[in-house]
């Protein structure tokens, strides 16, 4: 099986973050990147897809600067089989323009299957996938916390709001991971890395493609107002009660 | 005259609340430019009972697709026909609400419009022609504003962040065909398991009342679930480290990697309040939290909290909840 999947590089959300000085970006002096969650999750099925079935092999996209490279390296570390660098300055917002570049890339590879992170953590969006899943014509499975490949076809699993969906597709397919699915993504182990640096990583210019969506500001969000504690232990419910009814007035 | 498409999202058989605040913030978009707000409701026969709800809230057209196939879910059907009537309405933008199921067909639609998507909006509004939204972005540590341009603006809208309107509109009914025979598609439901009886929609719930692991053992989640019970308007929500160890399905995780909520209240019961838990609860109204450590993080973000042993304080918490309620 030929798997492939994007991945892209995000801030390390614990930090806290500044605004850049255009109002418009978040400044990234001192920030650290890593892969986000949900596509370490993805890299960590794939690989664990591969190993279920002998002859496949994983490639990881990344579209990005050049500091992508050091993130597609640590997949390669992890176990992905090659990676691929789509150069662009910086990620245009809106998802078509990233979209139409990777579904570029991935026309002509050849893929049974091709992985995306539900939800990139620093965007917040979650529509790359199924982008490039409709630009390419391919069916696609998204959220899914199970899956299971038998031959040409899948089997996966989606918590939709309420439910639990279970979902038969056939491959080629698109999907989006989400947590879940796997425990934890493995740690690359030392002969992981050492092995990464032989590995191919391509670096190809984005055709990245029409935008429509950009983003005019940003803003840190208002502080929520200190709140009190009430109490200590049981005596304090009924002031609690108190306060939601009088104050709060939610109950 | 700019044209608004709505995709009311409707399941077994009945609206979603997302559906009208979704239809709300589509007026608001055509009301900037004196144009219609069509919505389209796709469901199995007998789904055209709703379209009227949608007139309340600000449809002026309803375009009804049943079809026998259509009991379930359909992406690539839905994806399709939307796409097709936002051709037909002469649609300048399309609202579709952020569930699973929108966030699952918007990006679909925009990519065969050939446009991006402003996602998870949790604020509309209009400056001048352009359709301005607000996003929390970076596990919401950032706000973004977002301009959407081009032909068709795609937008999906945060379930519960949008007030419903009450400006009521003909809701006049059409009755529109699948663009796609839905034996065509490719991803079939094969199942759907709906939770346990009755239980509230996390997206939608009021209030919301989540565990952590002070709760100790899967067992004890029953408090939770007793005292959400008792607000009678409550959805059971849980961290991480709960979900992780199988307590709770990871579909009840609040967080950065789970659902992010804005209820009137969350009460936050054993959670330490690590900031990937907060990124998911932090734009709730007023939140309560109970913890016996003095020091623990969810007080720096809890309107109110009480320090002390959950096992004590849940089950007066309960009680008088109960009491409160039966006196209105
Ligand atoms: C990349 C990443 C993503 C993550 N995403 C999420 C996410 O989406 N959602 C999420 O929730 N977490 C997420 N986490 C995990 C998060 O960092 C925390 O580990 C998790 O939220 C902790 O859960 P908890 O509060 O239940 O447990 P703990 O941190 O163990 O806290 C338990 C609390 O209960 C209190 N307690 C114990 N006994 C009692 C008692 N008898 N009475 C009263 N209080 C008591 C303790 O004082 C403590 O504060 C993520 C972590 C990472 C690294
Ligand atoms: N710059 C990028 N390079 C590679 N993959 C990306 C990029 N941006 C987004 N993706 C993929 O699309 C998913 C969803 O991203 P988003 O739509 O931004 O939330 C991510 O989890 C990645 O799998």
């Amino acid at each position: 099986m030929k798997i492939a999947v994007c991945i892209k590089r995000v801030p390390d959300m614990g930090a806290r973050f500044k605004i850049g000085a255009d109002g418009a970006s978040i400044d990234e002096t001192g920030l650290k990147f890593d892969m986000s969650d949900f596509d370490e999750w993805a890299v960590e099925a794939a690989l664990q897809l591969a190993e279920k079935h002998a002859g496949s092999t994983v490639t990881v996209i990344s579209l990005g600067p050049d500091s992508v490279q050091e993130t597609l390296r640590k997949a390669l570390a992890m176990g992905a089989d090659a990676a691929v660098q789509l150069k662009a300055e910086s990620v245009p917002a809106g998802g078509f323009a990233v979209a139409q570049a990777l579904a570029a890339e991935l026309k002509d590879g050849g893929y049974d299957l091709i992985l995306f992170g539900r939800l990139a953590v620093d965007s917040a969006a979650g529509i790359t996938g199924p982008m490039v899943a409709e630009l390419l014509g391919l069916p696609c499975a998204t959220a899914l916390c199970k899956l299971d490949v038998q031959g040409t076809s899948a089997t996966g699993e989606r918590q939709i709001e309420g439910g639990v969906e279970q979902l038969a597709f056939p491959l080629p397919a698109v999907c989006t991971i989400d947590q879940g699915l796997v425990v934890q993504a493995r740690y690359p182990s030392l002969k992981g890395i050492m092995a990464a640096k032989k590995k191919p990583l391509a670096s190809k210019p984005a055709a990245l493609g029409g935008v429509g969506v950009t983003i005019t500001k940003m803003e840190l969000p208002a502080e929520r107002a200190a709140g009190r504690i009430v109490g200590e232990g049981a005596d304090a419910v009924p002031e609690l009660v108190r306060l939601l009814q009088t104050e709060a007035k939610v109950l | 005259m700019a044209n608004v498409l709505v995709v009311a999202e409707a399941r077994g058989g009945a609206l979603k609340k997302v559906a009208f605040e979704a239809t709300t913030a589509a007026r608001t978009i055509a009301d900037a430019s004196g144009g219609q707000v069509h919505a389209v409701l796709v469901g199995a026969p007998g789904i055209a009972a709703e379209a009227s709800k949608l007139g309340a809230t600000g449809a002026d057209v309803v375009h009804v697709c049943e079809h026998p196939a259509l009991e379930q879910f359909d992406a690539e059907v839905l994806a399709a026909t939307v796409a097709a009537a936002a051709g037909a309405t002469a649609a300048r933008a399309i609202v579709v609400g952020g569930t699973a199921m929108g966030q699952d067909i918007a990006p679909r639609v925009a990519a065969k419009l050939g446009v991006g998507v402003a996602a998870d909006a949790t604020e509309v509004t209009m400056d001048g022609d352009a359709i301005v939204i607000r996003h929390p972005m970076a596990t919401g540590k950032v706000i973004a504003t977002l301009a959407a341009s081009g032909p068709v603006a795609v937008i999906t809208v945060r379930p519960g962040a949008l007030a419903v309107g009450t400006e009521a509109r003909a809701g006049t009914v059409q009755s529109l065909a699948p663009a796609l025979d839905p034996a065509a598609s490719r991803v079939k439901v094969t199942k759907l398991t709906t939770g346990g009886g009755g239980k509230l929609d996390l997206a939608e719930a009021p209030v919301v009342v989540s565990g952590g692991r002070g709760l100790k053992a899967p067992e004890n989640f029953k408090l939770v679930e007793e005292l959400a019970d008792a607000f009678g308007n409550a959805a059971v929500g849980a961290t991480r480290a709960v979900t992780d160890d199988g307590w709770r399905p990871h579909s009840d995780q609040i967080g950065q990697t789970g659902r992010q909520v804005a209820p009137n209240l969350y009460v936050a019961v054993g959670i330490s309040g690590a900031i990937q838990h907060v990124a998911g609860m932090r734009n709730s109204k007023t939140i309560v939290a109970i913890n016996k450590d003095k020091d623990a993080p969810i007080f720096k973000v809890a309107d109110y909290g009480i320090v002390g042993d959950v096992f004590e304080i849940v089950p007066k918490f309960t009680e008088m909840v109960k009491a409160a309620r039966a006196q209105r």
